[in-house]
C-alpha cells in the first residue's frame, strides 16, 4: 500500500513546480497550513496561483510569499486588513485578483471537488462581481453562472490523522480546509498528529482518507 | 443645547432589541458586532460565525484564549452549551440558505429599496474585500443594517440609490441608526422610531430618501441593563 507519509515539510512540497495553482486552508489565523507555506518559501518555487479566502497578515500565512514575489494570481474573497505584502503587490500592478464572495468560493471548490462544471446563485446579482456572468431568472429569481475552481494542490492543516489520512479538525480551523482538500489533484495535509489505522471513530471523521495524498507531521503553527 | 445623536453603543443596544429568544444570527464588523453586549440575560441567541461556529459566546478572557477557536474579525471567542463546529461552505449553507433568522450587517449606504453597499469605498486604494457580506445579505430571513444616518462628511446613508459598488440588491428590511429605525416596506421607507429629542421632520432631512411617517411616530426605549 503507498505510504502517504512524508518524512519533512521540504520533502512534501518538493515537486511543487513553477506556475503551480495551490489552494491554501485558513481562515483568522487558524487553520493556515503555515509550515507547509514556509516550506515552499523556502523552496522559492515562482509564478504561483493562489486559492485562499486571506492574503496573508504581515509575513505570516500567506504574507511571505507575497513578500518573496512567488505568487503571480489570487483568488480570494477577503484579502485582509494587515495583507500589506499583498497589498504592495497589488498596488505595484503585479498580480492579477479576482475577489469573490466568500460562499461562492465555497461551493466552487465544492462544485469541482463534485465534479459539477458550474451552479447558478443569487450572490453577487446586481453587483460588480456578476460583470461578465451568465445571468439567468430561476424560480423566479435573477441567478448569475459561477464556475467550478479547483487546482493542482491543496495545502491543508489538519488536527489528527491516521495512517491513511483520515482527517479530523480542531474547532474553528476547520473552514476552509476540507472544501480545499477534496478539490485538488494532489492534496498535501500538515498535521499535528498521525494515529494508528482505526483509532479514529468512523463517525467523526471529517476529510476520508480518498482526498488526501500526503501528510506530514508537524509541530507548531 | 444641541441634541445628541445615539452612540454607537446605543444604537448596539437598540438592535439588540429586534433579536428574538432562540433565534440563529449572524452579526458582522463594526457597530453589529457590539450587539451581543446588550443581549438580555432571559434570551438565548445562537450567534453564528462563518468561519464555521454556531452558538458562539463572549469573548476569551485574557489567558484563556484558544486561537483555533476564534470569530469572523479573528479574536478569541468562546462557545456555548449547544454550539456546533462546521466548515465554511455549511456556513454559508446557512447564511445563503436562508437558515439564519436575523443577520446584522454595517453598511456606508441602504437605499429606499433595501440595496446595501457596505464592501467597498468608491476610489479607495487597495483591492478591497468582500468576505461574507454578499452571501449573508443574499441569505439572511431578516437583514438589519446598523449604522450612523449620516457619513462623517454629513452625506445621508440612507438614500434614493446607493452610488457605492453594492453588496447586494433589495434584501435589507430594517435599518437602525443614530437617528431612526426604519423599515424598508413595498411602498417605500416606513419611519417607525425616532432616536430620543428628535422629531420626524428632523430625521427626514438627514435623509436622502423619501420616508413614510404613519401617524405618531414612538421614540426608540434606551436604558436597558447596560445602557
Amino acid at each position: 500500500m503507498k505510504n502517504k507519509i512524508y518524512a519533512s515539510v521540504d520533502e512534501i512540497v518538493a515537486d511543487v513546480p513553477d506556475g503551480a495553482s495551490i489552494l491554501f486552508g485558513g481562515f483568522g489565523g487558524a487553520g493556515f497550513p503555515n509550515n507547509l507555506i514556509r516550506a515552499i518559501a523556502r523552496k522559492g518555487t515562482r509564478n504561483l496561483t493562489a486559492i485562499s479566502n486571506n492574503c496573508g497578515s504581515g509575513e505570516n500565512e500567506l504574507g511571505i510569499l507575497f513578500k518573496n514575489k512567488q505568487i503571480r494570481k489570487v483568488h480570494a474573497s477577503f484579502p485582509g486588513p494587515t495583507a500589506n505584502y499583498f497589498q504592495e503587490c497589488y498596488a505595484a500592478g503585479e498580480i492579477e485578483l479576482e475577489l469573490m464572495a466568500q460562499g461562492v468560493l465555497c461551493e466552487r471548490l465544492r462544485a469541482q471537488a463534485a465534479g459539477l462544471p458550474a451552479f447558478f446563485t443569487t450572490v453577487g446579482v446586481g453587483t460588480e462581481v456578476a460583470r461578465g456572468k451568465e445571468e439567468r431568472v430561476i424560480g423566479g429569481k435573477r441567478c448569475i453562472l459561477e464556475t467550478a475552481l479547483g487546482a493542482d494542490f491543496a495545502f491543508v492543516k489538519a488536527w489528527k490523522a491516521d495512517r491513511i489520512g483520515n482527517l479530523v479538525y480542531r474547532k474553528a480551523a476547520r473552514n476552509f480546509n476540507p472544501l480545499m482538500a477534496a478539490a485538488a489533484k494532489t492534496t498535501i495535509v500538515e498535521v499535528d498528529e498521525i494515529v494508528e489505522v482505526g483509532a479514529l471513530d468512523p463517525e467523526v471523521i471529517i476529510t476520508p482518507s480518498i482526498f488526501v495524498d500526503r501528510m506530514v507531521r508537524v509541530k507548531g503553527r | 443645547m444641541p441634541k445628541e445623536r445615539l452612540t454607537r453603543e446605543q444604537i448596539a443596544e437598540r438592535a439588540a432589541q429586534e433579536l428574538p429568544d432562540g433565534a440563529y444570527v449572524n452579526l458582522g464588523f463594526g457597530i453589529p458586532n457590539l450587539m451581543s453586549n446588550y443581549v438580555l440575560a432571559d434570551k438565548t441567541i445562537y450567534f453564528h460565525s462563518e468561519n464555521g461556529i454556531l452558538g458562539m459566546g463572549p469573548r476569551a478572557k485574557a489567558g484563556e484564549e484558544d486561537y483555533d477557536l476564534v470569530d469572523a474579525m479573528k479574536m478569541p471567542v468562546t462557545v456555548i452549551p449547544g454550539a456546533a463546529f462546521f466548515n465554511q461552505a455549511e456556513a454559508h449553507t446557512m447564511t445563503r440558505g436562508g437558515h439564519l433568522d436575523v443577520a446584522v450587517l454595517g453598511a456606508f449606504q441602504v437605499s429606499e429599496k433595501g440595496d446595501i453597499a457596505n464592501w467597498k469605498v468608491p476610489g479607495a486604494k487597495g483591492s478591497g474585500g468582500i468576505g461574507g457580506a454578499m452571501d449573508i445579505a443574499v441569505g439572511a430571513l431578516r437583514l438589519i443594517v446598523c449604522m450612523e444616518h449620516n457619513a462623517k462628511d454629513g452625506a445621508p446613508k440612507v438614500v434614493k440609490e446607493c452610488s457605492y459598488p453594492l453588496t447586494a440588491i433589495e434584501c435589507v428590511k430594517t435599518v437602525i441608526t443614530d437617528l431612526a429605525v426604519l423599515d424598508v416596506t413595498p411602498q417605500g421607507l416606513v419611519l417607525r422610531e425616532v432616536a430620543p429629542g428628535f422629531t420626524p421632520a428632523e430625521v427626514q432631512e438627514c435623509t436622502g430618501a423619501k420616508l413614510l411617517v404613519r401617524g405618531s411616530v414612538p421614540e426608540m426605549k434606551l436604558g436597558g441593563p447596560l445602557g
